[in-house]
């Protein structure tokens, strides 16, 4: 028997704990504890245990409170519907209650399937080296800014970045570049698209990295990529491109267009709407192999000359190199990493077409019609778009957004007389009842 | 046994890979496209299979993983603790899945659960601030000096030293780099804890902080913690504590208490949250108050009872160390663990841990330099190689502890049972470790034999890095 009110999850019976303690030669469990008086604590933290029973009812009652909005939000973070065969493989608890794989002989399963995530990543990318995950895509690009500062090739200590850009990412950008001697630096946008002109102009020796994202946070798909490509090329600068798996599958290939480093967010697969929890997909050229943050599994053989998994090229990383790594992270996303290669594998280059099509599709249809509707234009740059377009209204976007609330649904204010509206597959069938409460709060 | 479960061996090989099976190359493109060509790339070449063919894939894969589901994990420092299943339940709440974007008066629920979750922490680590946002414990290092340099800006303080023990965590020196330090490396003393005097010669006008792990990596407690914390402080520097050794000392001794400034928590390390492979995790930081409002932004703060719970941006943050609110699935998960286990459960937890490693201290053989020791100890395998002792472990059926490491022990197995293993688990363990130190040389360097894999060859893993089904394909070609 556990003894009363302790942990629920330590096993030991009360004869136990006694055959140990004599084993160890104390008396008291107290006894083995080396702290001084000055600093002991009595360990009323006031927090009051709760069976399972009283804290599911108590986090259900929590969420509750939480209003049953349909979501059509985006801007760097998405929400497509999950196939329960995602939660139900990804739980096994062999995959989630595992570690990261220091032991290769026994965690084979897990590695393999990383390395098949890198190996999705390296057919949608082009580019032949990705890691097995970042935090997310904001992390992800900061991690591609210092890759930047640490190729020889690479001379200037200036990162250009997009007028739109999401503030958390360039808030993260700005943060770990702190600690370097890097810049950065905005160009400005054209039509919601990079303004090739403009940012020619801005480039220059001193140039590190560029980076553009297709789709741009505002949705519009990018027309010029391989222009900002041959600049940064040009110029010695990396070209750095943001994305997304869905994205991937329908838009230019970053290889095609120069990019030097993928980033952005893999999370769009295999993860639901997480109040912002994502997974950064990175990838790069053969060339900067050494300089990759992060984890990556490779291909070897064990003694039986069979092939295997394991992690390698540590010697790039924090438990090797300490101050030297390329970067501090250790702990990473690969249990997202997992969830997004199951749902890519489970929908298949077909499905993840059509998918992407859609985003192109529907965006293009809700657009049309909210365009329609009287004191709203859409979209309001002149582009394509996936997933995600701006809205201009004539009345006060805040106050648009708050009624469309009351109506339950959920978008983005851009600015004073600007919204933001995204489609995907799993909001796609609410698409009637989104224009027609805007109709009701015009 | 396990492993022969796992032992999906066809033809010569392990579980195939998905490329192996089946992929289809497809147009992208052309007619029915939403999209003109130039804006799309030429075709997408993915495995393509059938949902029951994909269930038995990655059924196989998770077969051939070990976990903490499957035997004891006491791999030292890394904290691996049983992941309770019901938070995974109360994390998958629908009504929890929102987008970080909507506005904090519809989504008063998540803002409440992450306020009191911001609460159990403050509470538990002494100090009186903590933000969230951090995705892993090496992410809250840096948010942590982060915060510690805008400190020191603010007052028109130039310092650009950090100290690290030479025993902590790698993350500690690359955390402290990444943000422009340069890093002061302190030696232990014979006891295996800080030199407290060449911690007084190493401290001065540069020093920016002191990062400690206490107890520390080989499961000492820092004795002379208030001293450290004085010389630190006398000197202008602060004092920052990684939370990787929290387990040990939860309700017993807490970091504010100790002088500390500036803490981060491991979530799956104290809190019970799944580890995933490799992640996700969460590293949220603690401050005393005069550094709270350096914290990185959003917090969540409670308004007034009636009008609920908003976010806001502390008064001089340092701003985002992630792109939205950090890893919310696992924050949820962490505050499910400390609700369940309430004041009398973190004792207890706590105390079970430390019972654990002293008893499965006192029944191995091999010997432990330093001692008395809390929730893991640093064995040494002597004259065998650590590393060959630990894949013999494999062959007995149980995980081995972390080895070669901290290095101020030769051929170090640094061993962390955990509170969560009963006696007879930890017997068994005891029994691994002693049968491993009674095989030959011979045997330790051939093992492990009873596996799902041989031993695997890492050099060549990384002299010929091969990280994709493309690379392996160019290698057959080679070949050809």
């Amino acid at each position: 028997m556990t003894s009363e009110r302790g942990s629920p999850y330590a096993p030991h019976a009360d004869a136990e704990t006694v055959a140990m303690l004599d084993a160890i030669g104390v008396d008291d469990v107290e006894a083995l504890f080396d702290i001084p008086e000055g600093v002991r604590f009595d360990g009323e933290f006031g927090i009051e245990p709760r069976s399972e029973q009283a804290l599911r009812r108590e986090l259900s009652a929590l969420f509750a409170k939480n209003d049953d909005l349909t979501e059509f939000m985006g801007r760097g973070h998405y929400d497509h519907y999950v196939p329960s065969i995602v939660d139900n493989l990804s739980q096994r608890a062999e995959f989630l209650t595992s570690y990261t794989q220091y032991q290769p002989e026994i965690t084979q399963g897990f590695l393999q399937a990383l390395f098949e995530y890198q190996s999705m990543l390296v057919e949608l990318t082009g580019l032949p080296v990705a890691n097995c995950s970042m935090y997310d895509s904001a992390t992800a690009l900061a991690e591609a800014a210092r890759l930047a500062n640490r190729v020889r090739q690479v001379s200037g200590t200036r990162v250009l970045v997009p007028e739109f850009l999401r503030s958390g990412k360039r808030g993260v950008l700005d943060n770990y570049l702190a600690g370097t001697e890097m810049t950065v630096e905005t160009y400005p946008m054209d039509d919601g698209n990079v303004d090739v002109g403009a940012l020619s102009e801005l480039v220059d020796d001193e140039t590190a990295m560029i980076y553009a994202e297709n789709p741009t946070v505002r949705g519009s798909i990018e027309e010029r990529l391989a222009d900002v490509g041959e600049l940064a090329s040009e110029n010695d600068a990396l070209f750095c491109l943001g994305t997304d798996l869905v994205a991937l599958a329908l838009l230019e290939e970053p290889a095609s267009v120069g990019a030097d480093v993928v980033v952005g967010e893999a999370g769009v697969l295999g993860l639901p709407s997480a109040y912002g929890m994502g997974l950064g997909l990175f990838a790069t050229r053969e060339e900067y192999l050494r300089q990759v943050p992060g984890r990556l599994v490779g291909v070897s053989e064990d003694a039986a000359d069979k092939r295997a998994y394991t992690l390698t090229l540590q010697t790039r990383e924090q438990h090797i190199r300490r101050e030297r790594a390329t970067s501090n992270i250790c702990t990473n996303q690969a249990w997202v990493a997992l969830r997004a290669a199951i749902h890519l594998a489970w929908l298949g280059p077909s499905g993840l077409v059509d998918l992407a099509e859609d985003c192109v599709r529907d965006a293009a249809d809700l657009a049309e019609r909210l365009d329609a509707l009287l004191g709203l234009q859409a979209p309001v740059h002149d582009r394509y778009h996936f997933r995600e377009f701006v809205v201009r209204c004539d009345q006060p976007a805040a106050a648009i957004a708050g009624d469309l609330e009351s109506e339950g649904f959920a978008v983005h204010v851009v600015g004073e007389h600007l919204l933001q509206v995204c489609i995907t597959d799993a909001n796609a069938h609410d698409a009637d009842g989104l224009v027609a409460a805007f109709e009701e709060v015009l | 046994m396990i492993y022969d479960q796992a032992r999906y061996v066809e033809n010569g090989q392990y579980e195939p890979l998905l490329s192996e099976k089946e992929t289809t190359e497809v147009e992208v493109g052309g007619d029915d496209s939403p999209l003109p060509d130039d804006l799309t790339r030429d075709s997408v070449e993915l495995p393509d299979l059938s949902e029951p063919e994909l269930a038995r894939h990655y059924t196989r894969l998770s077969q051939m993983n070990w976990s903490i589901d499957s035997g004891p994990y006491p791999l030292g420092s890394c904290t691996m603790k049983y992941n309770p299943k019901f938070t995974e339940d109360v994390a998958a709440d629908p009504n929890g899945a929102v987008h970080p974007d909507r506005s904090a008066r519809s989504v008063q629920g998540t803002l409440k659960l992450l306020h009191g979750l911001q609460e159990y922490l403050a509470k538990i680590g002494g100090m009186d601030a903590v933000t969230l946002q951090p995705p892993a414990g090496a992410a809250g290092e840096f948010a942590g000096i982060l915060v510690a340099k805008a400190y020191h800006e603010a007052n028109g303080d130039d310092r650009n030293e950090v100290i690290i023990p030479a025993s902590a965590h790698g993350t500690n020196f690359a955390s402290a780099a990444m943000a422009g330090y340069d890093v002061v490396e302190l030696p232990s003393d014979e006891d295996g804890r800080v030199d407290v005097e060449a911690l007084e010669a190493a401290v001065g006008d540069d020093t920016a902080a002191l990062m400690l792990t206490n107890p520390n990596t080989v499961g000492l407690f820092e004795r002379d913690i208030e001293q450290i914390a004085e010389t630190v402080h006398e000197a202008g520097g602060l004092l920052y504590y990684d939370g990787a050794n929290l387990n040990a000392l939860l309700g017993r001794a807490r970091p504010g208490d100790m002088g500390f400034d500036i803490m981060h928590y491991n979530v799956h390390k104290t809190f019970a949250t799944p580890h995933g492979g490799g992640g996700p995790g969460a590293g949220p930081v603690g401050v005393v108050d005069e550094l709270a409002e350096f914290l990185p932004s959003p917090r969540v703060r409670e308004r007034s009872s009636r009008s609920g719970y908003e976010l806001f941006d502390p008064e001089r943050s340092v701003g985002k160390v992630h792109g939205f609110h950090g890893n919310w699935l696992v924050l949820v998960k962490a505050y499910a663990y400390i609700a369940r286990l309430g004041d009398e459960g973190l004792l207890d937890a706590s105390a079970k841990a430390v019972l654990n490693a002293n008893y499965l201290g006192s029944q191995v053989e091999f010997d432990i330099p330093y001692g008395p020791f809390h929730h893991e100890f640093a064995a040494t395998s002597g004259e065998k190689d650590a590393a060959n002792v630990a894949k013999r472990m494999l062959d007995y059926g149980v995980h081995p502890p972390t080895t070669k490491w901290p290095e101020m022990v030769p051929e170090a197995m640094l061993t962390e049972p955990t509170e969560i293993e009963s006696k007879k688990s930890l017997d068994d363990l005891a029994a691994a470790f002693n049968a491993a130190a009674g095989d030959d040389e011979e045997t330790l360097a051939d093992a492990p034999s009873r596996t799902t894999a041989r031993r695997i060859d890492q050099v060549s893993a990384a002299r010929n890095p091969q990280l994709s089904w493309r690379a392996l394909d160019d290698e057959s070609d080679d070949d050809a």
